[in-house]
């Protein structure tokens, strides 16, 4: 591999752009390509794929071998609500690749002595995800309990197609979050997407037990996110 | 601040800082998989002059022949593609225990 290739390819994904590493196998000289970067003929339709799917894989061009190794950005976790689950989430969620922060308005709460090491946003998510804004590559957990704090979040997550969107609560709680999401306008599709109560069912008691749900249920969400995507592609083909 | 978000694990990460120590490094990368392989395609694992390794093509079955070969490519300068699975057994003396292949590329950096 070219050291400047592997500078290169470094500082795109630090920076959280989706980048790819193309290799020729017949000569091992590599090349690196971000998104949205022109390259003519089947080449540029192989790598414009292999950014839609996120699937790196080995492709025939002009009977030469390449293979293309695509970086899409980690995905993040925003969680809203700076609780006890919060605290046993974050050193989990950074150990599995995933860029988390934590959005929590009261500040005897959000404190940087109950979270070392993470991203922490001590405001209300009105103000902080105009700042952090969300995006598909996001996942949202919201945690707090508080309508007041909760309810906005999720109407962020929703809008702006969120590949994954949990809620804390009883399903009893969860009816009447429904009854407020409908009030401010979200279709039923948009609400029923909504994993509530949160997490994958796996008798989770303890909060470290409940963190180890939601993040099992948020991965398992991004890797359908990519098996959706190519399933798409194969339609579209 | 992003930096923090990548982990201190990540093996192109080590490989560039390995490299600005003026270490010799060899880049594995898995390029293609079949059956039930244990690391998904694109998994690298990097190596230096002296056998350290961090990363991992196969969690643990092959990574021991992989390191070996890395530091002939790492001599050589010469890429080489590796092919590990059961039925390779006789020529690597080591296989994929949970029935998978998998094709491994390892290459010099720089």
């Amino acid at each position: 591999m070219d050291p400047y290739c592997l500078k290169k390819l470094n500082i795109e994904r630090l920076a959280r752009r989706a980048a790819l590493l193309l290799t020729d196998l017949g000569d091992g000289r590599d090349r690196v390509i971000r998104e949205g970067d022109p390259v003519a003929g089947q080449l540029g339709e192989v790598i414009a794929k292999a950014f839609l799917s996120g699937q790196s894989g080995v492709a025939a061009v002009d009977g030469r071998s390449f293979f293309l190794n695509v970086h899409l950005p980690p995905p993040r976790l925003v969680v809203i609500g700076a609780v006890h689950i919060s605290q046993a989430l974050a050193p989990m969620a950074r150990l599995a690749g995933y860029d988390m922060e934590i959005i929590d308005p009261r500040t005897a709460f959000a404190t940087p002595d109950r979270f070392p090491e993470v991203r922490l946003l001590a405001e209300w998510p009105q103000e902080a995800l105009k700042t952090h804004p969300l995006d598909a590559y996001t996942a949202v957990a919201v945690v707090t309990h508080d309508p007041k704090i909760d309810d906005y979040a999720l109407e962020q997550a929703v809008k702006a197609g969120c590949f994954y969107v949990g809620a804390l609560g009883s399903r009893k709680t969860h009816a009447k979050r429904v009854e407020r999401l409908q009030a401010l306008g979200l279709d039923e599709q948009s609400i029923a997407g909504i994993h509530a109560p949160i997490g994958l069912d796996i008798g989770a008691a303890s909060p470290a037990e409940i963190a180890v749900a939601v993040l099992a249920e948020v991965i398992k969400a991004f890797r359908a996110r990519r098996l959706r995507t190519a399933q798409t592609l194969e339609k579209t083909a | 601040m992003t930096q923090q978000s990548t982990s201190e694990h990540d093996p192109l990460l080590v490989a560039e800082h390995w490299m600005s120590d003026g270490r010799d490094v060899a880049i594995a990368t898995v390029i293609e998989t079949w059956g039930s392989a244990p690391r998904p395609v694109g998994s690298h694992l990097v190596i230096d002059e002296k056998g350290n390794f961090e990363g991992s093509v196969s969690g643990g079955c092959v990574e021991g022949a992989v390191i070996a070969e890395a530091m002939d490519v790492i001599t050589t300068g010469e890429p080489r593609l590796l092919e590990f699975g059961v039925a390779d057994e006789t020529a690597w003396q080591v296989g994929l225990s949970c029935g998978g292949r998998i094709k491994v590329y390892v290459e010099r950096l720089g």
